[in-house]
């Protein structure tokens, strides 16, 4: 039996995690550098971190995750790794020849205190070719973290404001989503007929066409022409809080781009929230095609809803996911009663507001009390499910011990998922992402009914 | 040469093609900065090695990714516990990397023995362990006496060298654990332990049970499926077979040298090896009835084996497939076992293989097959493609780039599904082989595998 939890709960100070619900900044900082057209992402510490990193992205994505490494030894830890980085500039561009080399940092360097900007700028750069870097400590934050660290880089070597007025287009900061979430969330703004320029992106290079020969630069991710221009957008749409608002609040300080915050749009709220701001800003009616997406949404919602009423829930991931799937399901009626994020939850009723209270405000308008928190782990998510069991549990691969431990059907969301295929094409943003997770909620639920009736009970029409 | 464009001139000396260039390949050193290595790290080593150890509490000391990626990562079965299938991280935090981590991790450990009253522990460290200057050895020391349990540090820091100083690692914390005994009643017993074998998809079980069938018991496998028991009572074997040379054949040295085991190199992929490697088992038990039981084996299983065997060789004669794995003994193997199914190995790498290894493998290949030691993927890209082959046998992060370039691919790492060994093993080997290349997906891709 794969179940070690005890349901006995008792105070944890020790300050450990069992089965983390987070991962560490280097991860989210590759990431994001992946989103950049021809850009080779560089770990700057041991190479075992640049091997995990892309052998994780590799099993989620099911795509090769290219990234290069400061491979450093005992004497760079002694010495600063600042040799290793400047053989590996040369190395990188004289083997790989990427247009961006975007640098982040591990504990390792971090720790030991190099200085990434002055190592940059002491080397030389062949002519044309751009460093960017990051600092992603892991002992902060979490992977989510690092995906903000590295996006706000990408804003403070890249972006420019060149035009004395703005142009109209609108910047997309879209969070850490797949890239079937950032082809989606471009569609729509296109549909809504606004120019965009979404950074990072990784449609295009972790979603590739199989052509037959590798590539080590996908023709996807937002050129740095693009990225560049981001300085003259009249506004930036930061989506999800953790992942985007750093960045976009940077590019408002550097070059006056004014940011709102809005929430990952994961169901017909939080998408209704992005159209109202594009619609705002650039006075353009909503077309019909969106439209009509709504009112399907609309009718299968109502077709579907008392599938889902009073069904209790467990929700688990990377936190600006776990609040818009919280909403998406008191949207239906169900109701999400352990709610849990391993990413620390920004200061309790701070002005920027906490996890937490975020969460707490969506429950209390709904009238659910839960167990929320962040900066936990699964193994206190599996003590509250012990305690007080859900019909479903919503969150990523490492949701399926507890899952098969209770019993409990699992919908995979977010990231990673590494023991099902496809999830990375398709969208879980948007009205469509909306009917995508609705099926997804809907199948397992019913397949679970179905599997659990009696001879009697079991019904052809549901 | 247009192979050599592929790589810049510091590379060169680690890439060898068979009868057209120099024969001998610099390895065992560290990655170049600013490469796309395919290779790990110290802490990866020992990880590895030390996981499938089941009732013990494996916690990882530093911030959280290095052990959310391993967690669970390996596909090594257990008859009993589950406890290694969790993860246990010390979760570092800024403050902890300024004031130390000592007692967080003390801490931790006494929370983690309390809630699941294992006997055994053991405390990674990972880069940042090593440049703070937590004091592993005397935590463990303290809380082993604490809580009367094994408490023991593994000496993995990230940057102190790649994955095999990681294994070497592992294999010192094993030794910590192993009972001495009195070495005559050891030497009298019909028992091995058998090194370097991790139990992925139940391979020991295989192994066990031909072992078994011979008359001989398996004492302690190092360490699949293994617990601190098993592993505390090593020393009462009359010998060592090791598999995965790579990893263990440090332990197997020491083994010999502190309690008098002999060892010996053993190798169940394929036919052959497995049939060679039970003969030499039964040769250093003593022979005699031992042999003639393991002739008995062999003879019945080939029987049982060959004809389907023989029916996939049928269907894959003339394909071709590149080899790139972890340690050269496993590469060896594979050229050997692909022979068995009618295949040629024309591009072989490892991330870590020894000079030996490598003349070994030089001696066994065909000419113009390209050999290179801790390649980048555009050096694999270019050699599969160039040597036309068909399939390529790596680990997870060589597969997408497989599927890519229109080759199959076999997982022969840590996502294995099937047992690979012995003689079903190969049934299963030539199963794999055969499903993905020649599966119809092929057919809609640019290029079609190889062609």
């Amino acid at each position: 039996m794969l179940d070690c939890t005890p349901k006995e709960l008792k105070e944890r100070n020790s300050g450990g995690a069992i089965n983390p619900a987070k991962t560490c900044q280097p991860l989210g900082a590759m990431y994001a550098a992946l989103g950049i057209h021809g850009c080779l992402p560089h770990s700057h510490g041991s190479q075992g971190c640049c091997s995990y990193h892309r052998m994780h992205l590799s099993r989620h994505f099911r795509e090769p995750a290219m990234a290069s490494t400061s491979s450093f030894t005992e004497g760079a830890s002694v010495f600063g790794g600042g040799a290793n980085l400047k053989t590996a500039i040369k190395n990188v561009f004289a083997i790989y020849n990427p247009e961006v080399m975007a640098v982040h940092t591990t504990c390792l360097t971090e720790t030991i205190g190099d200085d990434i900007p002055s190592i940059i700028k002491s080397t030389e750069i062949p002519e044309g070719k751009i460093v960017i870097h990051a600092n992603t400590p892991s002992y902060l934050g979490s992977h989510v973290t690092g995906f903000s660290n590295m996006t706000k880089g990408m804003v403070s070597y890249l972006a420019e404001a060149t035009l004395p007025i703005k142009k109209e287009q609108v910047n997309i900061i879209p969070g850490f989503v797949n890239p079937g979430d950032m082809r989606e969330i471009k569609r729509i703004v296109k549909v809504m007929g606004i120019k965009s320029i979404m950074f990072p992106d990784t449609s295009g290079v972790l979603d590739a066409p199989m052509t037959g020969k590798f590539t080590m630069f996908p023709q996807g991710g937002a050129t740095v022409a693009q990225i560049k221009d981001s300085g003259n957008s009249k506004l930036t749409l930061a989506l999800g809080r953790f992942a985007s608002s750093d960045p976009a609040e940077l590019l408002a300080q550097k070059c006056q781009v004014p940011a709102t915050i809005l929430k990952t749009p994961i169901g017909i709220k939080a998408t209704d929230a992005l159209l109202v701001a594009l619609r705002r800003a650039f006075a353009q009616e909503v077309p019909y095609e969106l439209e009509e997406e709504r009112g399907q949404l609309v009718d299968i919602m109502t077709d579907t809803h008392f599938h889902f009423h009073g069904k209790q829930v467990g929700i688990f991931g990377d936190p600006d996911i776990v609040t818009g799937l919280t909403e998406l399901v008191l949207s239906l009626g169900m109701k999400p009663i352990h709610i849990l994020t391993g990413t620390p939850g920004g200061a309790k009723g701070s002005v920027a507001g906490s996890f937490e209270d975020e969460i707490q405000a969506m429950l209390k308008s709904a009238g659910v009390s839960a167990n929320v928190k962040a900066g936990g782990d699964l193994f206190t998510f599996h003590q509250w499910l012990k305690n007080e069991p859900v019909d479903l549990i919503i969150g990523n691969t490492y949701g399926k011990y507890i899952a098969r431990a209770e019993d409990i059907p699992l919908v995979r969301v977010g990231f990673p998922v590494l023991d099902r295929s496809v999830h990375s094409y398709l969208p879980i943003v948007g009205y469509r992402g909306a009917m995508r997770l609705i099926e997804s909620i809907s199948n397992a639920l019913l397949d679970r009914a179905d599997r659990d009736a009696a001879d009697e009970d079991f019904e052809l029409v549901m | 040469m247009s192979e050599a464009t592929a790589a810049i001139s510091e590379r060169e000396q680690f890439i060898a093609i068979k009868g057209r260039r120099k024969n001998t390949i610099k390895c065992d050193t560290d990655s170049i900065a600013g490469c796309v290595s395919q290779r790990a790290c110290v802490y990866c080593g020992a990880r590895v090695v030390l996981n499938p150890v089941t009732d013990a509490i494996h916690l990882v000391h530093g911030p959280v990714g290095c052990a959310n990626y391993t967690w669970d990562i390996r596909g090594s079965l257990s008859s009993g516990s589950e406890l290694y299938r969790n993860s246990f991280t010390t979760d570092l935090r800024e403050q902890d990397i300024i004031f130390g981590g000592e007692k967080k991790l003390a801490r931790i450990i006494d929370e983690l023995v309390a809630k699941y009253q294992a006997k055994l522990v053991f405390v990674y460290s990972t880069c940042i362990v090593g440049v703070i200057g937590d004091d592993l050895t005397a935590v463990c020391k303290a809380a082993a006496s604490r809580h009367g349990i094994e408490v023991i540090p593994v000496e993995s820091s990230g940057f102190i060298g790649n994955k095999s100083a990681g294994y070497r690692a592992a294999c010192e914390a094993l030794l910590k654990l192993v009972d001495p005994v009195d070495r005559r009643e050891a030497a009298a017993s019909k028992a091995i332990n058998y090194l370097g074998e991790f139990n992925l998809a139940g391979e020991a079980w295989i192994i066990k049970d031909y072992l078994k069938q011979m008359g001989v018991q398996v004492n302690t496998v190092f360490t699949g499926d293994s617990t601190r028991d098993t592993i505390k009572g090593a020393a009462k074997a009359s010998l060592n077979i090791v598999q995965c040379a790579g990893s263990m054949y440090y332990l197997a040295g020491k083994l010999e040298e502190l309690y008098g085991i002999p060892y010996q190199q053993v190798s169940f992929l394929g036919l052959d090896d497995t049939a060679q490697s039970l003969r030499s088992i039964a040769e250093a038990m003593g022979g005699g009835e031992l042999s003639d039981k393991a002739e008995e084996l062999i003879r019945r299983e080939i029987d049982r084996v060959s004809p389907i065997i023989k029916g996939y060789r049928e269907k894959l004669a003339g394909k071709k497939a590149a080899v790139y794995v972890g340690g050269g003994f496993k590469a060896i193997s594979l050229i050997k076992q692909f022979r068995e199914i009618g295949i040629e190995v024309v591009m072989v790498g490892t991330q870590t293989g020894r000079q030996e290894e490598y003349d070994t493998i030089n001696a066994l290949v065909s000419d113009g097959t390209v050999v290179l030691d801790d390649a980048n993927p555009a050096e694999l890209e270019r050699f599969m493609t160039g040597q036309g082959a068909h399939l390529l046998v790596g680990g997870v992060k060589e597969r997408p780039l497989a599927y890519k370039l229109g080759l199959a691919f076999i997982d022969h790492n840590h996502n294995r599904k099937h047992p690979l060994s012995g003689f079903d093993g190969a049934i299963n080997f030539a199963q794999e082989v055969y499903s993905t290349v020649c599966s119809p997906v092929w057919q809609y891709t640019a290029r079609q595998g190889g062609s």
